[in-house]
């Protein structure tokens, strides 16, 4: 029973980065953009809000950990989104290829977060790793009263605010979507930016609002990385593929947020399940970890030779529109 | 229909056309403003965090990737790595077949040179070896390849997702198969293969320790511009990458054309892993295509598909890369400011080709304005 208790708990952990990338992912291709730069967004998201607790905390005598969250929460938000915007200003406003624009947002953004990350505390004068306590703290701060019943409290409340924040926005990005009018002009874009524009909707806003909010999201998972899941430091590639992870998601989860949810517990859970599975090898645990991409993999045959309609990917996905190549 | 008058009342600034021609001297212009601009703005970037003056910096990056005569050959090594990936990425891309599992093709047919080496180096003799280097390697490319083909001409797949997918998959593979040829044991890393008896490795050509890398590479780009110019395959290539509509109407056989392109171009990746495993490092590891198979996804599209122009530019990149990790350790920094410089100058490359297509013009002043 112990075992199960933390095996979900440690799933949780896991799989909560994924969500928040998977769901900005997810907002982001339904606007007709494939932003393949989400894994180096994860990435600046999370050393931003590092540098941000950082800076305060070296600059605060005696650090309060929720102003500390404030900031590194806001710097987060703010780094991410232009990261965004970068991607939209290339793709939409200068027309370049998505998979080549996405691919150097990779690039750079893991660059970025891996020279900073390693970086910043011998640029600032101090020695060893990069660490922030006090912010770390107030992030992990768990439910006060509702952890302490047992079980339950362990099961569902013992985790920081960006776990429930998480699923929040998987929820209200799902119910946007489908239920809302601009919901509605959002996915008419992303499956066909011609339509939606002779209907009146001004497809470049729609693109640049969507995938920059996305990936403001998905920068929020780089920020539970650092601070709720390593406790406030940094490990060069530590974050490791959880980027890719989540555009995998994004296909299991067939572009519905809801989905998403489960599907990160999922892959959260594949992802160690090799710890908790006894009788594996060294060797065999690795095939164990190869589990969620081939999973993937498979949803994406399956989907496409079924070709149901309403599992398809946007289909103007990964095209640019231009109003005057008609 | 409020939407109309917004747009009418603000009438941009400028005008934007699309060229009917441009001139090769103007296009190449442009290219070279975006790389001084980019060279600016890194040549910031570097001193706001070391400190040191642009200048310095420069005679830095240079005498890290040319300076010394080892520098010069690891630059030169990583030159042509970066173009056999991209070279082998060409036919796929021009066809509109998003290959970005290029580095998972260089892992498998790394890791399929490295089996060979392990298992057959020390007793076969070495050109044998290598000849099965070369054939294991193309074929474990060729594998990784074909799946996404496969199912993308059947039931059309979106190959963009899948090939990214069997990236992870490939390192995933990597890392089961290290378990069993891990050296010394427990150390999870591979070491040098055949150290002793360099069974398996690529020899010296011209005296030189990169000479075969440097011809085949070579060879494969060369073949590459006239498979891609002058044959009946390349031009299918072509069509099918225009319009698969226009492909089917004019008798190709578009799913053969898009299995046999990217057995072609999974081969030629999985050739580059042998260049990597046999001919450079010796070792295998999650980390030996090392971003690589993305970087030349962007190296094979800036230079419009043209092997003869992908030299240059991944001799650029390259050579800012080396240059970026020598300043990196010169100030005890950790070498990814080198992907951060990378970062950069694809921005600005990327950004650069909007103004090779398009013309910006300046409005006439505010003549609309009133019309409405």
């Amino acid at each position: 029973m112990t075992i199960l208790m933390t095996f979900i708990q440690k799933a949780i952990g896991q799989s909560i980065s994924i969500l928040f990338g998977a769901t900005g992912e997810i907002i982001t291709e339904k606007s007709g953009n494939l932003n393949l730069g989400i894994p180096g967004i994860m990435y600046m998201g999370g050393i931003a809000g590092l540098m941000a607790a950082f800076f305060y905390e070296r600059a605060s005598a005696a650090p309060i950990g929720f102003i500390g969250l404030l900031l590194s929460f806001a710097a987060t938000l703010i780094v991410s989104a232009l990261g965004g915007l970068l991607f939209c200003f290339l793709t939409v406003t200068l027309h370049a290829n998505q998979n080549v624009v996405g691919l150097s947002l990779t690039t750079f953004g893991i660059g970025f977060g891996n020279f900073f990350g390693g970086s910043i505390s011998k640029l600032a004068g101090g020695v060893g790793q990069i660490s922030v306590a006090t912010t770390a703290s107030a992030y992990r701060a768990d439910i006060p009263v509702l952890s302490k019943i047992p079980v339950i409290g362990d099961l569902l409340f013992s985790y920081g605010f960006l776990t429930y924040l998480s699923i929040i926005v998987a929820l209200v990005i799902g119910r946007f979507l489908m239920h809302t009018r601009k919901g509605l002009n959002l996915r008419s874009v992303g499956e066909d930016p011609a339509t939606a524009d002779a209907a009146g909707i001004n497809v470049t806003r729609y693109k640049y609002i969507a995938t920059t909010v996305g990936a403001a999201i998905a920068g929020l998972g780089g920020l539970y990385f650092v601070m709720e899941y390593l406790g406030g430091t940094w490990t060069n590639n530590g974050f490791g593929d959880r980027g890719w992870l989540a555009i995998a998601l994004v296909i299991l989860a067939l572009w519905k947020p809801l989905n998403a949810i489960w599907g990160s517990l999922l892959f959260g859970s594949l992802f160690i399940l090799y710890i908790y599975t006894p009788g594996l090898t060294r060797a065999t645990q690795e095939l164990f970890k190869m589990l969620p991409y081939v999973i993937t993999i498979v949803v994406l045959v399956i989907t496409s030779k079924r070709d149901k309609l309403e599992n398809q990917p946007p289909s103007s996905l990964g095209e640019s529109y231009y109003r005057e190549d008609r | 229909m409020l939407n109309d008058h917004e747009v009418l009342a603000k009438e941009p600034f400028f005008r934007i056309t699309k060229r009917a021609h441009i001139s090769n001297l103007k296009s190449w212009g442009i290219r070279l403003i975006a790389v001084v601009l980019s060279l600016i703005v890194c040549a910031f970037v570097i001193m706001a965090i070391t400190g040191e003056n642009p200048f310095n910096v420069y005679l830095g990056i240079i005498d890290g990737a040319i300076g010394k005569k080892r520098r010069l050959w690891v630059t030169i090594r990583e030159t042509l790595t970066l173009l056999i990936i991209a070279v082998g990425l060409t036919p796929a891309f021009k066809m509109r077949f998003w290959n970005i599992g290029a580095e998972g093709q260089v892992l498998m047919g790394g890791l399929a040179t490295a089996a060979v080496m392990i298992y057959l180096g020390p007793t076969l003799p070495n050109g044998i070896v290598l000849l099965l280097v070369f054939m294991a390697s193309i074929l474990a490319g060729l594998l990784w390849g074909i799946m996404p083909a496969y199912f993308k001409s059947k039931y059309n797949t979106n190959e963009t997702l899948f090939t990214l997918m069997l990236n992870y998959v490939a390192m995933q593979i990597v890392t089961f198969c290290i378990v069993f040829w891990e050296k010394p044991s427990g150390s999870n890393t591979v070491g040098i293969i055949n150290g002793a008896n360099e069974g398996g490795w690529l020899p010296k050509l011209f005296g030189l320790d990169y000479g075969w890398s440097l011809v085949i590479v070579l060879l494969m780009t060369v073949g590459m511009y006239v498979y891609m110019k002058f044959s009946k395959h390349g031009y299918e290539i072509a069509v099918v990458g225009e319009s698969q509509n226009t492909a089917r109407y004019v008798g190709i056989d578009v799913k053969k054309v898009i299995m046999r392109t990217m057995m072609i171009s999974g081969g030629i990746c999985g050739l580059a892993g042998a260049i990597i495993v046999s001919g450079a490092s010796h070792t295998i590891s999650t980390s030996t295509a090392g971003g690589r198979g993305f970087t030349a996804i962007i190296v094979a599209w800036m230079s419009k598909f043209n092997p003869f122009v992908m030299i240059l530019v991944s001799a650029f990149l390259v050579f800012m890369q080396q240059g970026a990790i020598q300043i990196a350790s010169q100030f005890g920094l950790n070498e990814n400011a080198s992907d951060i410089i990378t970062g950069i100058i694809l921005f600005f490359l990327i950004g650069s080709e909007f103004f090779i297509t398009y013309k910006v013009e300046r409005t006439k002043a505010k003549k609309e304005a009133t019309a409405k």
